[in-house]
């Protein structure tokens, strides 16, 4: 159970009483030489102390801000925590970031020490230094290629730790007492928020909101401290600092860092993780990657698997939610669980998930019954970065595909008039960093948060959310058009990867779409098409009518529901390239920019309304170095099997 | 090709000769292959071997790695006279290479095909290692650790353990560097270690080469067909073209040898 410590009101604090009380228990595990390398309480927090130690030594201040750019690594969160040790505010930033993004970030927050993971990071942080004069010292942890630096601001994390340990032996009274001038009201961390709308904003929470929040949700799953779970999102999101960092904080289960984001799977494996994370867009990635291996099985396997899933999702999705089952479908499905279930929950390395949440984005709802089906408890909840995450989760046994589930202790949930989702919770931001104006927009006078969210409460006190406030509109006829839920629809089709609905103020549904290149080329080898890369592969008609066949299904599950079926998608054209954070199209998180694709993609849209044949496109891509070159293609308009509403409600 | 190097000062500075070559001739019945050759290495330096096709660099390689043994002349390694070399005394000598074909176990993991790699420094016999005696499995334990730290090193962590035949032919490039690195070798020699590659491949290529002379300061002498590449990362670049010496000095020295230009560029002979 979630026990969490009353006088420990900041994250160091909550380090030692973990040290004293279970300090040979792992805090958290990296696999590093193809072994997995276990750091005790104990010892994380001798090494926070030490860092501590050499960032006092190196001139950092109460009050102080430190940017931490790097992966998932126990190094990062030691240095994470001794900043917030001297009562400093941890600054996580995204690590595949260019080096003129973070000029902002490191600028703004007034940044003075920096951790950065290995000569990448230190490489694009020189090439920003003379706009920053404020920061002074840059530590590293991997001292691979930096033999040469000899910049003055560098110093390797070995280094400091052998400099913080020797003071440490002189002054360890001191450095115990800065922890204990630390208050639960400090401002523990700065998050940038994921930016879909805009400029990113930095979001400043407390200790107290962020321990607040973890033991709020650690107490309603009963978390445990023997639990596990995978370190591998990017730290600089809200949702792994969580997860990552806040919740074993307060609980104090076990983190495991994987070898690299390409071994993540096989890590995921052999750790067997009890409590797991993961955004909607890692689900689609896991689900596809299964999608593609079933079809190259031969028929045998094919048919067994459609035959098992089909009996999972009837039998397998009331079962996890503890409804009444005939005895002869549980029958079955522990037959499947024998021969599919089980196998395919080890291959995802996730036989011992207890309890997995996603969020971040809206999940389509056959993704999330398609692992429940599989007996994976993996639940909804709702929250932003200026919350704390934790707003909405869903209990047990009350997970529903089209809700966010209930609001936990503490939360206060309000609309607008148009439907505009307000919240009050202790877990709520202090501001946006020296940004008044936009806090005042964003917090009203009362204390409530304006989400930007358009969503309403169900007669069952689940929450709904509809779309981005400013995404929700009305087709020419007048019904409600959220362009969120059509997209997730047709993403659960191994072959989309990314789709954009456009709709709002038009007669019609119009859909841009990026292909699932692995999906899709996968299929290709299949059909005997040749092709030789994504452009050439997406404008392929034989893609292009399996595509057309896809969005026709979708059109004939809209077309049942009156509501709906004037959603219906008409015309869509395959987009010649990947949507790229790196073109600013997704955020950091893998979010979709819609004003941003919008704006880049106008002609194409137009053209796509204007009913023409084919449109010319000439983009500018970004390479991951800085470099710019275009790309261009004609893309090919075309449409999609439509269905009447009349016809079906014959036909039945 | 954008390599940036040696624009530091190295952590190992370029010493004396260690491979001098003396007057190496080579003949396959009546066919000359190399034709009084001569030059050296020096300690810590990357030196290329380039030339048009057929113009005796595999040869070459193969003389001083024992493959073939020449007519005449000798082979000088560390100062000692070397009359007969064999790959084997090579291998101890501190020599290993890679192969212009890669030369793989295909079925075997890249952990495995690395660890092989260790053999040379592993000394317990046969029924130490049947029976799994102390100094077997310390031995064991060792060339793990030493495959692993060249894993981490050559960023192929993610497909430790694939069978090799299942990979690209980029990434076996790179086990392959990685199986001659398990040796421990004073000197590398490399058989067209970016043949065959797209540039991002090569860039790669190049700077794994150019990490490995800089972190364990590894003698390396490289084949090329890739005149950008070979000018990239070189100290000294020898020119053969018809099994003769045509050119041999820095890479701006090279590129302005007019015997070199003609070679490359074709002239009537």
């Amino acid at each position: 159970m979630a026990k969490p410590e009353r006088q420990a009101d900041t994250f160091p604090k909550l380090l030692l009483h973990h040290a004293a009380t279970r300090g040979q228990q792992p805090a958290v595990r990296e696999k590093r030489w193809g072994i997995w390398q276990t750091l005790t309480w104990r010892e994380l927090a001798d090494e926070v102390t030490a860092v501590a130690a050499g960032l006092s030594a190196r001139g950092f201040q109460r009050g102080g801000h430190v940017a931490l750019i790097g992966d998932n690594r126990p190094r990062f969160y030691a240095a994470l925590c001794a900043a917030q040790w001297l009562g400093g505010v941890a600054v996580p930033l995204y690590q595949d970031a260019a080096a003129i993004e973070l000029l902002q970030p490191i600028h703004d927050a007034d940044i003075t020490h920096i951790f950065a993971e290995d000569q990448e990071q230190v490489d694009k942080l020189l090439e920003i230094l003379p706009q920053l004069p404020a920061v002074t010292t840059i530590v590293y942890d991997q001292d691979r290629g930096m033999r040469h630096y000899k910049q003055p601001q560098l110093v390797s994390y070995a280094d400091l730790l052998e400099q913080g340990r020797a003071l440490l032996a002189m002054r360890r009274d001191a450095l115990d007492a800065e922890v204990n001038l630390g208050r639960g009201s400090d401002p523990a961390a700065l998050f940038f928020t994921a930016g879909t709308t805009g400029q990113a904003k930095a979001v400043v929470l407390t200790h107290a909101a962020l321990i607040n929040r973890a033991s709020t949700a650690a107490t309603q799953d009963s978390l445990r401290d023997t639990d596990v779970a995978m370190a591998y999102l990017p730290p600089a999101w809200i949702g792994q600092h969580m997860f990552g960092y806040a919740q074993p904080m307060v609980v104090g289960f076990c983190i495991c860092c994987p070898e690299s984001p390409e071994t993540m799977l096989a890590d995921m494996r052999e750790v067997g993780p009890t409590y797991f994370f993961a955004p909607p867009k890692v689900l689609e990635a896991l689900l596809a990657q299964v999608s593609v291996r079933m079809e190259d099985a031969g028929r045998l396997k094919r048919g067994l698997y459609a035959h098992c899933m089909a009996v999972a999702r009837r039998v397998g999705v009331p079962m996890l939610s503890g409804q009444p089952v005939p005895f002869t479908d549980r029958l079955a499905y522990r037959l499947g669980n024998l021969l599919m279930y089980g196998p395919l929950r080890d291959v995802l390395g996730m036989s011992r998930v207890r309890l997995a949440y996603t969020a971040g984005e809206a999940i389509g709802p056959d993704l999330l019954l398609y692992f429940r089906a599989l007996g994976i408890n993996l639940k909804q909840l709702y929250g932003a970065t200026e919350t704390g995450i934790f707003v909405c989760m869903q209990p047990d046994n009350e997970v529903k595909p089209d809700s966010v589930g209930r609001a936990i202790d503490g939360v206060e949930l309000k609309f607008t008039p148009q439907r505009e989702l307000l919240v009050r919770s202790p877990g709520l931001f202090t501001g946006y960093h020296r940004d008044v104006e936009a806090t005042r927009e964003a917090v009203d006078a009362d204390g409530w948060f304006h989400t930007g969210d358009a969503g309403w409460l169900g007669d069952d006190g689940h929450l709904r959310i509809i779309d981005r406030l400013q995404d929700v509109g009305t087709l020419a006829d007048g019904s409600l058009f959220a362009p969120k839920y059509l997209e997730n629809k047709l993403k659960f089709f191994p072959f989309v990867k990314e789709a954009i609905a456009v709709g709002a103020g038009r007669d019609e549904v119009c859909m841009l779409i990026s292909i699932n290149a692995a999906a899709v080329g996968n299929w290709a080898d299949r059909q005997n098409i040749a092709f030789s890369g994504y452009a050439d592969l997406a404008g392929r008609t034989e893609v292009q009518a399996l595509i057309a066949d896809c969005i026709g299904k979708m059109n004939t599950e809209l077309a049942r529901e009156p509501t709906l079926a004037s959603l219906q998608v008409h015309r869509f054209l395959l987009l010649h390239k990947d949507l790229d954070a790196d073109d600013g199209e997704l955020t950091r998180t893998g979010k979709l920019r819609r004003a941003v694709v919008g704006e880049r993609y106008h002609a194409l849209i137009e053209a796509l309304f204007a009913r023409r044949d084919s449109v010319r496109v000439d983009a500018e891509v970004r390479y991951e170095d800085g470099r710019v070159g275009t790309l261009s293609a004609n893309l090919k308009i075309c449409a999609a099997p439509t269905v009447a509403h009349a016809t079906l409600q014959k036909a039945a | 090709m954008s390599v940036q190097l040696h624009a530091h000062e190295r952590a190992f500075p370029i010493g004396s000769p260690v491979v001098e070559v003396h007057d190496i001739s080579l003949n396959f019945g009546g066919v000359k292959a190399l034709t009084k050759i001569s030059f050296d290495v020096r300690d810590h330096e990357v030196r290329a071997i380039i030339g048009p096709n057929g113009a005796g660099k595999s040869s070459m390689l193969n003389v001083i790695n024992g493959v073939y043994r020449p007519q005449e002349g000798s082979i000088v390694l560390r100062g000692e006279r070397l009359a007969a070399m064999t790959p084997r005394r090579a291998a101890h000598m501190g020599i290993a290479r890679t192969f212009q074909n890669i030369a793989l176990f295909k079925g075997m993991t890249v952990l495995d095909n690395i660890m092989a790699g260790c053999n040379l420094r592993m000394h317990a016999n046969f029924l130490e290692v049947a029976f799994r005696l102390p100094r077997a499995l310390r031995e064991a334990g060792e060339s793990r650790e030493a495959a692993e730290e060249i894993i981490e090193f050559l960023e192929i962590e993610h497909i430790r353990k694939t069978p090799v035949g299942r990979l690209p032919y980029g990434l076996q490039k790179r086990v392959e560097l990685g199986r001659a690195l398990a040796a421990r070798p004073q000197v590398l020699l490399l058989d067209e270690p970016m043949a065959g590659m797209n540039i991002e491949e090569k860039q790669d290529m190049c700077r794994f080469i150019l990490d490995v002379n800089d972190h364990y300061g590894t003698t390396v002498i490289l084949i090329e067909h890739d005149m950008g590449v070979v000018m990239d990362i070189s100290d000294r670049v020898v020119v053969l073209d018809y099994g003769k010496k045509i050119g041999d000095g820095t890479p701006d020295e090279v590129r302005a040898n007019q015997d070199v230009i003609d070679a490359y560029l074709g002239v009537a002979h």
